[in-house]
């Protein structure tokens, strides 16, 4: 049994049909990367699997319990077991470092606030921030930002992380320090879904990758194969074009 | 200006000074009851009308076409509406509170507008944040958004302040004992306009401008904040 | 209670009511553009006049943006005539939405001054764009489209503001009520017929004014906010 699984699954954003009859299994334990040119859709996947889009039609089940993503229950569950950070970092401007990662799980899960605070303040020091947290969200470096949010993604004890092109929006010299979190998460094995542009990260800690394009999934191979020897010619022509910009 | 001078010490009486006194309590007391309510009331229609389920939709039109109308009827007509209204219903015939109900509703639909505004001035991205957090849509409104939103609501609302301080000058016009009603008592008693006007606008210049300053200034220091 | 509405008989007012509507508008652009003129020379002096200029143009905005209209309206109907001044309703009404539309056009345009970029303006030096074509295609194109929002948005409270003129006698809309009110004494149908037109004609304007701002100015504008 797979940790997710998506069925047929289809989403539009007003009229633009951007998730096209998706059929994905997830193991738990496994990092699966999605890649593709932009508009491909990874990013729609990730937002829908946490309901900030809602599918039209198919159907995904998590740990084996369908999920409806209109049913405020489900969502508020669904929720409790994956965790997102986002391209943008969106931590919350109004609140200090330790407050952004401590709020959701005093607040919304209700835990132990001394508990909370202590497990924070360990994650933090995990992702090289434990100096840093007093500081609001606007004098830190995008970085910075970035592996606070990971804090605040983990500190919501999640089964399953979902990473957004989390390096995209970063200056090149602040790209290895976030990547050098998700490698500690990785090897502590955390089911993760990854969108990403830094393909040799993807090819380091995937153990599959999925490409996409226009809104449906093309090919699932192991890393090995989609880069070195792809069976369709749309992701050849990917990531031969990505290899030569490099 | 002889005329002036001879008038002066004849026009400040103790009781034209308590006079004067208490109808400026009166345009202070309209702007305020009016902004408060204004800021309550408006506020939670700016908070309906972000919702997003169905069965509020009705309520959502409602919003809409509330804000629309009362900002597109000028003060005074909507003053002499809501006096006749009253008149034919018999409900009341105390002046002010018909002034302070008019007020009240039309300061609703302003400071709502600006309310809106301010939450809408504050990144989808957070929401989404905290959303996939399982923040309900009132936490997010608590925690998140007016906390940031309040630097953007709070100066064009002190402009409001003051836009309303003077917009009371209109309930004159059906007897609220008001500053420019006192002044209109003074002139028909035969003190110069030059005078009784002069002085009230004297007067409603002390009441604005402290506001006026305040609201520049903070606007000045949030602004420099954000940045 | 007991009370009926009957519009039958304020409708027959109709078209005397429109055409009062026809003077509001007269004096709203009126007002509106005499405001836009002297707002604008006191916008440049407050961005490029010398001080003792510069504060002048300070102590006019701050006086009329914390003073009632209507009051101010008052003084120059009724003051004025001691110094031999005597104004009409109409001209007074004109005169002093004037003054107060200087004040606040003032203050919106000197915004838009301030908001020209030093960047844009090298960008179209290193081009080799003579005075007037950089006026012609980066500065005005810019103010206009940060200007016009909220020069529109005050043609509007100014199209409201209008109505105060029928408390001195000048018979647009309001004032076209009044009367009606006077003859037939249906209070309550005249003036919410009244406050329609009022809808309707700023609903319009609004329209237009979007419409105009979207396709001249790239403004970002909406009808209904």
């Amino acid at each position: 049994m797979s940790q997710i699984e998506i069925k047929s699954l289809n989403a539009y954003y007003d009229k633009l049909h951007v998730l096209k009859d998706i059929n994905l299994n997830v193991e738990k334990g496994e990092i699966l990367s999605l890649i593709g040119p932009s508009g491909s859709g990874k990013s729609s996947l990730l937002k829908m699997l946490v309901g900030l889009l809602t599918p039209k039609s198919g159907e995904v089940t998590l740990n084996n319990n369908q999920v409806n993503y209109t049913n405020k229950t489900d969502l508020r569950k669904i929720r409790e077991q994956i965790a997102i950070v986002f391209q943008q970092y969106n931590l919350f401007q109004n609140m200090n470092v330790l407050k952004n990662v401590c709020i959701a799980p005093t607040k919304i899960q209700k835990r132990n606030q001394k508990e909370v605070e202590d497990q924070a303040v360990s994650l933090l020091e995990k992702v090289g921030l434990k100096d840093k947290l007093k500081s609001y969200p606007d004098e830190l470096s995008g970085g910075q930002q970035q592996r606070v949010a990971i804090a605040r993604a983990l500190c919501l004890n999640p089964e399953i992380l979902l990473l957004d092109e989390v390096t995209s929006a970063l200056d090149p010299e602040l790209v290895q320090e976030v990547l050098d979190a998700i490698r500690i998460l990785a090897a502590e094995g955390m089911t993760m879904l990854i969108v990403s542009h830094e393909m040799s990260f993807v090819k380091e800690v995937s153990s599959r990758v999925v490409f996409m394009d226009n809104g449906s999934i093309i090919e699932i191979n192991e890393p090995k194969i989609i880069f070195e020897n792809p069976k369709e010619k749309r992701t050849l022509d990917f990531v031969s074009k990505i290899l030569k910009d490099k | 200006m002889e005329r002036l001078l001879e008038e002066i010490p004849s026009f400040f009486t103790i009781w034209n000074i308590i006079f004067l006194g208490k109808a400026m309590g009166v345009t202070f007391l309209l702007t305020a009851i009016g902004c408060l309510v204004g800021f309550s009331v408006g506020g939670l229609l700016a908070i309906f009308r972000k919702t997003k389920s169905i069965l509020l939709l009705p309520l959502r039109f409602f919003i809409v076409i509330y804000t629309e109308i009362f900002r597109r009827v000028p003060f005074l007509v909507s003053l002499l509406l809501m006096f006749y209204v009253f008149q034919i219903l018999k409900v009341s015939d105390n002046l002010f509170l018909i002034a302070t109900i008019t007020v009240c509703l039309i300061a609703t639909a302003y400071i709502g507008e600006i309310i809106r505004s301010g939450i809408e001035s504050i990144n989808q991205t957070q929401w989404d944040a905290a959303e996939a957090m399982n923040f309900s849509y009132f936490q997010v409104l608590k925690e998140v958004i007016f906390p940031q939103a309040w630097k953007v609501i709070l100066p064009p609302a002190f402009s409001f302040f003051i836009m309303f301080i003077k917009d009371t000058a209109l309930a004159s016009q059906i007897g609220v004992m008001e500053l420019t009603f006192a002044a209109k008592i003074l002139n028909n008693k035969g003190f110069s306009p030059l005078l009784s006007f002069g002085t009230i606008l004297i007067l409603y210049f002390i009441l604005s401008f402290p506001l006026d300053r305040f609201g520049k200034y903070m606007e000045k220091k949030l602004v420099a904040n954000r940045n | 209670m007991g009370y009926t509405l009957v519009y039958t008989q304020v409708l027959e007012f109709f078209p005397y009511l429109i055409r009062g509507a026809l003077i509001s508008l007269q004096i709203a652009i009126l007002a509106f553009f005499g405001g836009m003129f002297f707002g604008l020379i006191f916008a440049t002096i407050r961005t490029f006049g010398n001080k003792l200029m510069n504060n002048l143009v300070i102590w006019y905005v701050t006086f009329f943006t914390n003073t009632p209209q209507l009051v101010q309206i008052y003084f120059l109907f009724f003051a004025l005539p001691e110094f031999g001044i005597l104004l009409s309703p109409f001209v007074a009404v004109l005169v002093g939405m004037t003054l107060n539309a200087a004040a606040y056009l003032c203050e919106i345009q000197r915004a838009g001054f301030l908001s020209i970029r030093q960047n844009e303006l090298d960008a179209a030096k290193t081009l080799n764009f003579t005075l007037t074509q950089q006026v012609k295609y980066v500065i005005l194109p810019h103010i206009m489209k940060v200007l016009f929002p909220p020069l529109s948005n005050h043609y509007i409270i100014m199209t409201l503001g209008t109505s105060m003129a029928a408390i001195f006698g000048v018979e647009e809309l309001t004032g076209r009520a009044f009367n009606i009110n006077s003859e037939t004494f249906r209070s309550v149908e005249i003036f919410s017929l009244t406050a329609l037109v009022y809808i309707v004609i700023t609903f319009i304007a609004t329209f237009l004014l979007a419409l105009i701002g979207r396709y001249f100015f790239k403004a970002k504008m909406r009808i209904i906010q």
